[in-house]
This record gives structure tokens, sequence and C-alpha cells, in this order.
């Protein structure tokens, strides 16, 4: 008799399907690829297809047409008028973003009273649709009953000129809702990184004679740089690709002075219902957020 | 002479959660002078790092006193006190080469460059680092980060340095060596040195006074030989020695004896003696000592005790096995039943 105890009932032997590596992995990895195919993969050729075709909003048959619209696109002022006012709302609000990041997380990290209120109150713009943020701040800055109406008179700006007849303004005013409402989440992420500096090291650097500036150059701010990285191609990759602030708030204009990519690229295949250009801009603006993107996977790995 | 570290009276309350109020320092006295070791011996919680803390000016003491170098150092900031800390963890900036590790005290107290840089290559020459300079801390062995450490914290010569720990993480077999190369350099900077540690044999190896700490205050403050001849309650005797300190009941005391004190009864001179049978339970061989794990009986209820016999003591034994040993009657301590604390001796017949 080798009588043991793990033998003792054969039907607890048998291999189940979750004892089973291979064929779980698949099992576990079906809803991801599902999900990219579906959500990624599909758009993205068919942004491309659309790109490389003659369909229009009004007549959706699909013809080949080559790399036509392609160079069409590339021979306008408006796709390099609108990559430079890409490049320039998104460096302006990942600048401003990662500065008031870095502010927003130490409020956020002070023991003060009511913190949580505090707290509430920096994420709130976060947690606010786009949509409906843009809608507000239009208002806001329009009306001249509201605030921002009655700042900018007292500060001489006459009343019948707006903020959206001068380009200048109107860039301002798209630049101001994007740091308004990704400040927030460029402060959680500093907030995270700096909280995650050991206690110990602070200690070492109050105890080593530095003083509050000497602390924050030297230690607290490059030990947060990895965090702050990770802010700033996260509020680039953002505002890069977004449509939504710049369609609500300026609709591109004045004459196209605020039109990113994205948004030409809505304007004309969308609206205009110029399918073809449209999806090639959007196809060539593909790379300026996937550079972020790629950076933010490379700092991610390094630490 | 005026004392390099003076604490008087130390009280430290911190508020634990649910208004609970917890003390972790309870009336601390201690002073050092230069060129002495003081180390702080405690189980975890029991207020070390707190006072280290409280001496660097980390932590602001709820009452008492701090003095350095004979000044009263109360609500000033550690920038002010100039003292080496070298935290458990180490706790080097990790951005920083070594070299920029050891001259970041010197630079925030703006040292000039040319003398910074000699400093900073004193330190790294007195600590054998001189060759990791350009490295950086994530590159390091815990050895090399240890040393790096105390030479920053060594490169602005303070009056007293605070270790916390310091060779907590050096390995069993170099750990002596360790404490040994730790000492000279003291004796060479000529400074006073505070350490904090839970480890007993390096507290005793380590330390001129030991001071054992347990819920914020110490139980004693002496010599490493005074807290294991003499221990003045059953705490210390116990957390002291390995094995510990063998305590029998007997009426309302209990009856101390250090393990190598127990030997079979033909080793101990019969004049003024205690015997007691001891039946063995098991036997460890530890560098050539044997340690008896057993039960004595007679003088008390059967109580398990453990003796170490050295080498020289070629008595055969074996488990199972009931033998008369002994204890020298003068080796004796007599500690409170109740309260644990040291009392007259009673006599013992036998």
């Amino acid at each position: 008799m080798t009588g043991v105890a793990a033998d003792a009932s054969p039907a607890g032997r048998r291999r189940r399907f979750t004892d089973r590596d291979g064929p779980l992995a698949w099992a576990f990895l079906l809803p991801s690829i599902v999900y990219l195919t579906a959500l990624v993969a599909v758009p993205l050729g068919l942004t491309v297809a659309f790109g490389l075709s003659d369909a229009t909003a009004a007549d959706p048959t699909y013809r080949f047409a080559g790399g036509r619209w392609f160079a069409t696109v590339l021979g306008e002022g408006a796709f390099w008028r609108s990559l430079g006012d890409t490049l320039l709302i998104t460096g302006v609000s990942t600048v401003l973003v990662v500065l008031l990041g870095q502010v927003l997380a130490h409020v956020l990290l002070a023991d003060l009273r009511g913190r949580w209120l505090i707290r509430v109150l920096v994420l709130l713009p976060w947690t606010t649709p786009v949509a409906l943020s843009a809608i507000s701040w239009r208002w806001l800055l329009d009306h001249p009953g509201s605030p921002a109406g009655r700042v900018l008179r007292a500060a001489g700006v006459p009343p019948g000129d707006t903020w959206h007849e001068r380009p200048a303004t109107a860039m301002a005013a798209v630049v101001v809702v994007h740091v308004w409402r990704l400040a927030p989440l460029a402060a959680v992420l500093v907030m995270a990184g700096t909280a995650a500096i050991p206690r110990e090291i602070r200690d070492a650097a109050r105890v080593d004679g530095a003083g509050p500036w000497r602390r924050a150059f030297e230690v607290t701010i490059p030990l947060t740089l990895p965090a702050t990285t990770v802010a700033a191609l996260v509020t680039a990759t953002v505002v890069c690709a977004d449509v939504t602030v710049v369609d609500l708030l300026t609709g591109g204009g004045p004459a196209g002075s605020t039109q990113t990519l994205a948004s030409l690229a809505l304007a004309r295949g969308a609206d205009g219902g110029a399918v073809g250009p449209g999806a090639a801009i959007a196809v060539l603006s593909l790379p300026l957020p996937l550079a972020g993107v790629v950076g933010l996977i490379r700092v991610l790995r390094r630490s | 002479m005026v004392k390099v570290v003076e604490v008087r009276g130390l009280v430290k309350v911190y508020e634990g959660p649910g208004k609970r109020q917890v003390r972790a320092l309870d009336g601390i006295d201690l002073a050092t002078d230069r060129g002495e070791c003081v180390v702080l011996l405690g189980p975890p919680g029991s207020g070390k790092t707190t006072l280290l803390r409280a001496v660097s000016g980390l932590e602001a003491p709820t009452a008492g006193e701090v003095h350095l170098g004979g000044h009263l150092m109360n609500g000033l900031p550690p920038r002010i006190r100039r003292v080496g800390l070298v935290a458990a963890s180490h706790a080097l900036y990790p951005h920083k080469t070594v070299r920029g590790n050891i001259e970041f005290p010197l630079k925030a107290e703006r040292v000039p460059r040319g003398t910074r840089e000699r400093k900073a290559r004193w330190a790294a020459d007195l600590l054998g680092i001189a060759h990791l300079l350009d490295r950086r801390p994530g590159r390091l062995s815990g050895d090399e980060r240890r040393r790096v450490a105390l030479a920053r914290a060594v490169a602005r010569e303070p009056a007293v340095l605070l270790l916390d720990e310091p060779l907590s993480d050096v390995d069993g077999r170099l750990r002596a060596a360790a404490r040994d190369e730790l000492r000279s350099l003291q004796r060479r900077l000529g400074t006073a040195m505070i350490c904090v540690t839970h480890d007993q044999a390096e507290a005793m190896g380590l330390g001129d006074r030991v001071a054992v700490l347990d819920a914020g205050r110490f139980r004693q403050v002496g010599t490493p030989q005074d807290l294991y001849e003499e221990p003045v309650d059953t705490f210390v005797a116990t957390v002291i020695g390995t094995p510990p300190m063998n305590l029998v009941p007997r009426g309302d005391r209990l009856v101390g004896f250090r393990p190598e004190h127990l030997l079979p009864a033909e080793e101990v001179p019969p004049d003024g003696r205690v015997t007691m049978p001891l039946r063995v339970d098991r036997i460890e061989f530890l560098s050539g000592d044997r340690h008896v794990y057993g039960r004595v009986s007679r003088i008390c209820p059967e109580t398990r005790v453990i003796a170490r016999l050295p080498a020289t003591v070629t008595t055969p034994l074996a488990a199972g096995e009931a033998r008369e040993f002994a204890v020298p009657a003068d080796r004796l301590r007599f500690f409170d039943a109740e309260y644990g604390n040291r009392t007259a001796p009673v006599r013992i017949a036998g």
C-alpha cells in the first residue's frame, strides 16, 4: 500500500483549464486584442484608406484616388499654417501646464486645514467634460457681465472689441483653456513623484544644511524629473490631438488663425464633407502625438 | 568640561490615531564627550531614532533641552546644528555623483570651490572611496554606499556623528571588521558619536557606553561590562548577551545567572556555589562552545535554561541525560519577580 493523501481522490488530480498556462494566457489576452483591433487598428486603417479615396460626404462610394489628396494638402498654405499653430499651442500649453502643475502639486501636498476641499477644487477642472468647460469659458470670455469680461474692460479693452476677433487673443484663449483643464492632471502626476521621494533623503538634505531653495532645486526637482517629464509628454500629446477646445471656443478662427491640424482635419473632412483631404490631414498630423507617446514609453521604461 | 551633546529631560509626544498620545521619548537625560561613542540600544519603537532626530533637529521635542557644544539648540533648524547624520538607508542623493553627494553639505555652507574639493577628497580618502568619486549611488554596493554616506557626514567635520543602524546591512562575517573601522575612523576625527541599533552584539562591540532604551525611557546607561555583569532589571538582563541571562523563579524573586556560569558541578569550586540538577534536552555546538538547552529544578520549579560550556569543559553530555550543575554564588543576580528590578541577594542553600 502506497496510499498517500494526494492519491485519495482521483477526481482532484485531473488538470483543469486554469492549470494550463498556454491556453490561459491566450484567454486573458483576447479582450485586449479585440479591443486594440476594433478601436485602434480598424479606425486607423479606415483613415488611411479614406485619405487615398475619392469619397465625399455626399457620395460615399469608395474609389481609389492614390496619393492625390496628400499632395493637395501638402501644397496648401492652410496645412502649414495649422502645423505651426499646433506646435505653438502645444508648446506654450505644455510649458504653462508643467509650471502650474509643479505649484499645484505642492499645494496638494501641503498640510493645510481643509485639505480635502483644496484637493477637490484643484482636481475639478480635470473631471469636467472638455466640451462643457470650453462652452463655459466661451461665455466667461464673451459676456461683458462675466467676471472675465469685467476684468478685461477694467484693463482698458474696449467693449466692442472681442477676443475672438484678434488672432493673438483667440490663441491665448485656446491656451488658457488647455492649461486650465490639464494642469490638475500634471499636478497629480508631479505630486505622486514628489511624495515618492524617501523621507530620509529629504531629512538628509535638511541636516546637510540646505535651505529651502537649495532643497527644491538640487533635491526635489531633480528627483521629480521623471514624473514631470511624463506630465509634459501627456499634456503635449493631449493638446496636440485635441479638437474640442479649438472647435468650440474659436472654430479655428479668426480666419483660420487658431486652426490646429486636428481641427483642420475635422473642418475639412467632417464639416466640409471633403472626406479625402480631411483624412489625409489626419494621417499627416499623426507623427506629432505619436512622438509624444514614444517619448512617454521611453521615460516609463527607464524608470 | 563642556559636553559635545547634552540632552536634558527630553520628552516627545506624538499625536497617534484617534487623538491617542504616544510618548516616544519620556524624560531622557544623556551627555557625550569628545571621542566617545554612545550606543542607543532598544527594541523597535523604543524611541532610539526619535532621540537621534531630536538631537539633529529634525524633530522638535515636546519638552526638555538639547545642547550642542554647550549651546541650547531648541527651536534651531538642523542647518545650524552642524551634525553629521547617517540614516539607516544611507539616504544618498541618487541623481548626484559620489563627489556631488560628499560636496553637498559643503556647498550648502558656501565653502569656496577649492576648499570644497580638497575636503571632499580628504573625506573620500579617509573612507577609501576616492576611486568612486564619479559614480552614481545606483552603481555602488551596500558597503560602498555606507562609506559614501559616512564621507558626506564627516566632510564638514561635525562635532558629533549620529548614525542610525550603521552596520545593519553589513554581512555578519564582516561586522566585526566594520565596527573596528568605524571606531578607528572616529578616533582619528576625535568626534563624539551616537549610534542607534537594535542588535545587542553591535551595541556592546561599538559603544564606550551603551544606553538601553525601552518605551522612551533609559533602563540603564553604562559600559558594556557594567550592563552585562550588573543589569539593573530583567529587561536589560535578557536584552544583553547571547544566549540571554537565565532567569529562574524562586518565591517572590527571579534568580538570574549567565549561561557561561552554569557549568557541570565538578567544574565549579565547591565553596560558595549553588548546585542544581539539569536535564539535557538538546545540545548545540557553536564555535567550540556547547550550548546546552535543558531544565533545572530543586532551587526552583522546573525551568528551561541554557548553559554555555566552553571548549575547555569536556564533560560528556547527551540529550535526555540528567546531571548535577552549579553556579558560583557571587554570579547570581536577584530581581523582583513582579517588577523585574534588581533586589538584594537571597541565600540559597546548596
